[in-house]
């Protein structure tokens, strides 16, 4: 594979988290019952006509300016036109020749590697509804459309031909979906399809200028699916030209149960969608102003606050990559930080227990029951001796599952640190009557010994000794 | 005198000084209606038990004492490519031949407010696209001076409506002469307003950026009056202009002594029936009489202007006509093997010979390698038409033509010869593509049938155009002329 390279490029559509629709006042709400959130607009009736949101404006403009791209003075919509049953006018209102936003690029870091990727354009459009088939779609005797999400805003963001592998793909859509979230103008979820993604891929041999020929993949639903997709894709294409075959111009989509891509239609029947301006439209003119006022509006994004936890936290680049990876990750961790004031240890536990236990159950910061208050606090019982590292793991463990104070589950569970010498050498003395074994192993010189009579000692106590006291009452008792 | 031969300024005297109620005006205007409408066949849709309630309802509010507006209590016709809440709209096609829209469009709500009686929806050219009504799918509309003849197109039934005493008001629109045209025809007045003066939400597009609803009326003050009405900004419709709506009516002064008006050569010149030209210039005679200072002058690029409009027009309808498609409403074909067929079944058995035409020029004309040699340049070419005017109205205050080269043609004449049915627009089409407002009003007579006279003014010059109209029309008697 060595003499391939893969020419990799995006098209993202996010959908903009307004409360109605791009050209109506329907409602944008996910999940409603079919074709609830419509009106005469949204569903095409005849003589209705588009009045465009400017919420959706400013919120392209804002992702725009996120992606540092240069916003137009001049914009327009126009009409791309196709049939389909879940599109009631049979076109779509998007942007041609004139997007929102061009010119822009986002930094990824893939294997400790930064690389810039270009952004070639930003526009805004209409979303279709949803056809729900009766089985499969070559087998359906009659299908259901819902319009619901029909005329819900998205942005299209297409980058630049300039990833050169999966993991920069994903890197790619990780930091996209970041920044986007950071403006809040989107969910980005890619499970509610609110963040959808399609990859533009070709490959061609080593010191070649001249691209090969793409195909498009489409219906990759997680960047688990992208990951594979691409892979697949480009191992694909290759095996085609190793085989002395071209590679067709189509249209792919990705089939995560059979883990490959198949062909959906080829260049020959690409659609002609005949654009043209939306004569329904005033073309839109933008006050530089009002993008100066929106510029100020924007939130620290993810590189910007990376680089505020490495000066102002001290921390890793990459405890701070990771950190800043979400809004909500990062905020949370903050607030933890401000309560608790040791940078290195929160990260410690964001990064290592908390991140594990989310992944295993599958929740993200906004579901969790553990506040940033109640790790703080855990940390000052760590800190205070009131309870080992190892009891640390439990009850922290506990906090995560029920949400309880870090007390109480301390309480509750008895799991108070024993550093009463007292107590601890009575077991210490039980422990070395018990084992004489180690005891002389100790003393003829194997130190390792002693890990094991610090084991039992925590063993008896329920792991509730301090392990510090233990080590040393051992020492003192064995003598030399 | 028969009520409904009167205007709605008298009705509106009437009606206030309770000579007569809106109920008996509008029976009287149904009895004509019955009396007439087999041989004239104007209307699609009569909505009578709905009207009478109306009418009813403006009664009991006068007899309560309270103010209404002028038009409360009139009777009006509404071309039948507009949304009526709950009252069939077909746009005279089979593919919405069932199709009863669960909105209004903005001048229904105005027409609604001012509390005027809406008495059923008129024929028209499938879609709005012809000049005869010829191209509806269901009958054609007979010109009331004579019923072997055309009433124009495509507003043909609104038109004969009004100019056969079965409406005294009507609606049209207008995409390339569609309301001047057949008030020509039909010898009535007929304005089409400046693009975005009048909100196009709820008026079934045929082609969005030329489409502009406006008034029918039997003179020239009922025409403002109706005008004063559906004029306005909507927020519903983006290429509707924020202006402030002047009172039209307040124009009608008949000084229009130093009015300075322009006559195009080219909508004198070859192509134009002399003796419809032969009118025309009488017209400018009395002008002249008044006062006004009349000149020569020219549109150079005026012979583009069809080529221009029928690049665009259909290229906007092949994107506009799209959503019909038997998904959602309307005609659907019976048993078709999938969806594809059942689109393309729906839309051959669903559309007429005239629209087909225009969506397969319009999705020609937009297709990949032909849309920079033919809508790009069509746009190229709107932008000199539309210099040729703004040039022309620097220096005249209006501009002055006949409506129509010739006058109403026979029914069936050129319905085989698109190219013969499309010269018919050829003093109109311009108007659209310049987006300014224009009027016809009727001249004079050539063996017995109307010639409309075609006054065209600035963006948003109404008032302007209704002056001289109204002068005009004060000082001849051409619109008190009233077919058999």
């Amino acid at each position: 594979m060595a003499h391939y390279e893969a020419v990799i490029g995006l098209e993202v559509h996010v959908e903009l988290k307004t409360n109605t629709k791009i050209f109506c006042h329907s409602s944008t709400e996910f999940g409603a019952d079919p074709n609830h959130h419509v009106c005469p607009v949204c569903l095409g009736l005849p003589g209705v006509l588009p009045v465009v949101n400017k919420k959706v404006v400013e919120y392209a403009v804002k992702a725009g300016l996120a992606l540092n791209c240069q916003i137009a003075a001049f914009s327009k919509f126009d009409r791309k036109n196709y049939y389909y049953p879940d599109l009631p006018k049979n076109y779509q209102i998007s942007q041609y020749d004139l997007p929102i936003a061009e010119h822009g690029h986002l930094e990824i870091n893939v294997n400790g590697a930064n690389k810039y990727i270009g952004i070639t354009r930003v526009h805004m459009e209409e979303d279709a509804g949803k056809l729900v088939h009766q089985g499969t779609i070559s087998t359906t005797p009659y299908s259901l459309v819902d319009y619901n999400r029909t005329g819900v805003p998205l942005i299209e963001i297409v980058s630049e031909p300039d990833m050169s592998s999966a993991d920069e793909a994903v890197a790619y859509l990780e930091k996209l979906k970041a920044i986007i979230q950071y403006t809040g103008v989107s969910d980005c979820k890619m499970q509610e399809g609110s963040l959808r993604c399609d990859a533009n891929i070709s490959v061609r041999p080593v010191g070649q200028a001249e691209l090969g020929t793409k195909a498009e993949i489409k219906n990759m639903n997680s960047f688990k699916a992208l990951h594979k997709a691409v892979s697949y894709e480009i191992e694909r294409q290759i095996e085609v030209l190793e085989d002395g075959e071209r590679v067709v111009q189509e249209t792919r989509t990705w089939d995560e149960a059979r883990g490959e891509t198949f062909s959906m239609r080829s260049k020959e029947e690409a659609h002609d969608y005949r654009y043209f301006p939306d004569p329904d439209l005033a073309p839109l003119v933008i006050d530089r102003e009002w993008v100066n006022e929106i510029k100020a509006s924007l939130p620290e994004l993810p590189d910007e606050r990376r680089d505020r936890f490495v000066k102002v936290y001290g921390l890793p680049e990459y405890d701070a990559m990771v950190l800043t990876g979400t809004r909500e990750l990062a905020d949370y961790y903050e607030q933890c930080v401000e309560l608790y004031n040791n940078p290195k240890l929160v990260s410690n536990w964001v990064m290592g227990d908390l991140a594990r236990m989310m992944n295993v159950s599958g929740q993200e910061i906004q579901d969790l029951r553990i506040s940033p208050h109640q790790l703080a606090k855990m940390l000052e019982l760590l800190d205070k001796g009131t309870i080992s590292g190892k009891i640390a793991k439990t009850v922290f463990e506990e906090m995560f599952k029920t949400g309880k104070d870090p007390g109480k589950v301390v309480e509750e569970k008895g799991l108070v640190q024993i550093s009463d010498a007292g107590l601890i050498d009575k077991v210490v003395e039980e422990v070395i009557a018990a084992n004489p074994k180690s005891v002389e192993d100790y003393r003829a010189g194997k130190e390792k010994a002693i890990g094991f009579l610090v084991g039992q000692v925590m063993k008896s106590t329920k792991g509730k000794a301090n392990p510090g006291l233990v080590n040393e009452l051992l020492k003192e008792k064995l003598g030399k | 005198m028969q009520l409904h031969y009167l205007t709605a300024h008298q009705l509106h005297d009437m009606l206030v000084s309770k000579q007569i109620s809106a109920e008996e005006l509008t029976r009287a205007v149904f009895d004509r209606i019955e009396q007439v409408e087999e041989k004239i066949r104007a209307y699609v849709t009569l909505t009578q038990e709905q009207a009478l309630e109306l009418a009813r309802q403006v009664d009991k509010a006068r007899l309560a004492g309270e103010t209404l507006p002028l038009l409360a209590g009139i009777p009006v016709a509404i071309k039948d490519n507009m949304c009526t809440k709950g009252v069939r709209t077909t746009c005279a096609s089979k593919i919405l031949y069932n199709y009863i829209p669960p909105y209004n469009a903005t001048v229904m709500e105005r027409l609604n407010e001012a509390r005027a009686v809406m008495l059923g929806k008129t024929n028209l050219d499938e879609f709005a696209m012809g000049s005869s009504c010829e191209n509806s799918a269901f009958f054609t509309t007979c010109n009331p001076w004579d019923t072997n003849r055309v009433p124009g197109g495509s507003s043909g039934g609104s038109a004969a409506a009004v100019a056969a005493g079965e409406a005294i008001l009507a609606l049209g629109s207008d995409t390339g002469g569609s309301i001047r045209q057949p008030a020509s025809f039909c010898g009535v007045v007929g304005m089409k307003p400046t693009y975005g003066a009048v909100s196009r939400y709820g008026l079934v597009a045929y082609a969005s950026s030329l489409d502009q609803i406006g008034p029918f009326a039997r003179d020239v003050t009922d025409c403002a009056m109706l005008l004063n009405v559906i004029c306005g900004h909507d927020p519903l419709d983006s290429t509707s202009a924020p202006y402030d709506v002047p009172d039209y009516t307040a124009f009608l002064s008949g000084d229009i002594k130093g009015t300075k008006i322009g006559v195009p050569r080219e909508y004198m010149g070859e192509g134009i029936d002399p003796a419809v030209k032969e009118v025309i210039q009488k017209a400018i005679d009395v002008y002249t009489g008044l006062g006004a200072i009349v000149e020569e002058t020219t549109l150079p690029h005026s012979e583009y202007a069809l080529p221009a409009y029928y690049l665009i027009a259909p290229a906007e309808a092949s994107s506009n006509l799209a959503r019909y498609d038997g998904v959602r409403y309307g005609y659907r074909a019976g048993e078709a093997e999938d969806l594809v067929n059942m689109f393309m079944q729906t839309r051959s058995e669903g559309f007429g010979a005239e629209v087909k035409r225009r969506i397969m020029l319009g999705t020609y004309a937009l297709s990949a390698g032909y849309y920079d040699a033919y809508y790009n340049k069509a746009l190229k070419v709107r932008t000199l038409i539309k210099d040729d005017f703004d040039r022309a109205l620097e220096q005249y205050d209006l501009l002055l033509g006949p409506t129509a080269p010739v006058t109403a043609f026979k029914r069936g004449e050129k319905v085989d010869d698109p190219l013969q049915m499309y010269m018919v627009d050829i003093c109109t089409l311009a108007v659209n593509l310049a987006g300014i407002p224009a009027i016809s009003i009727p001249a004079g007579m050539v063996d017995n049938l109307p010639v409309g006279l075609q006054l065209i003014g600035r963006p948003f010059g109404e008032g302007d155009i209704l002056r001289a109209a109204y002068a005009f029309e004060q000082n001849t008697d051409h619109h008190r002329k009233l077919p058999e």
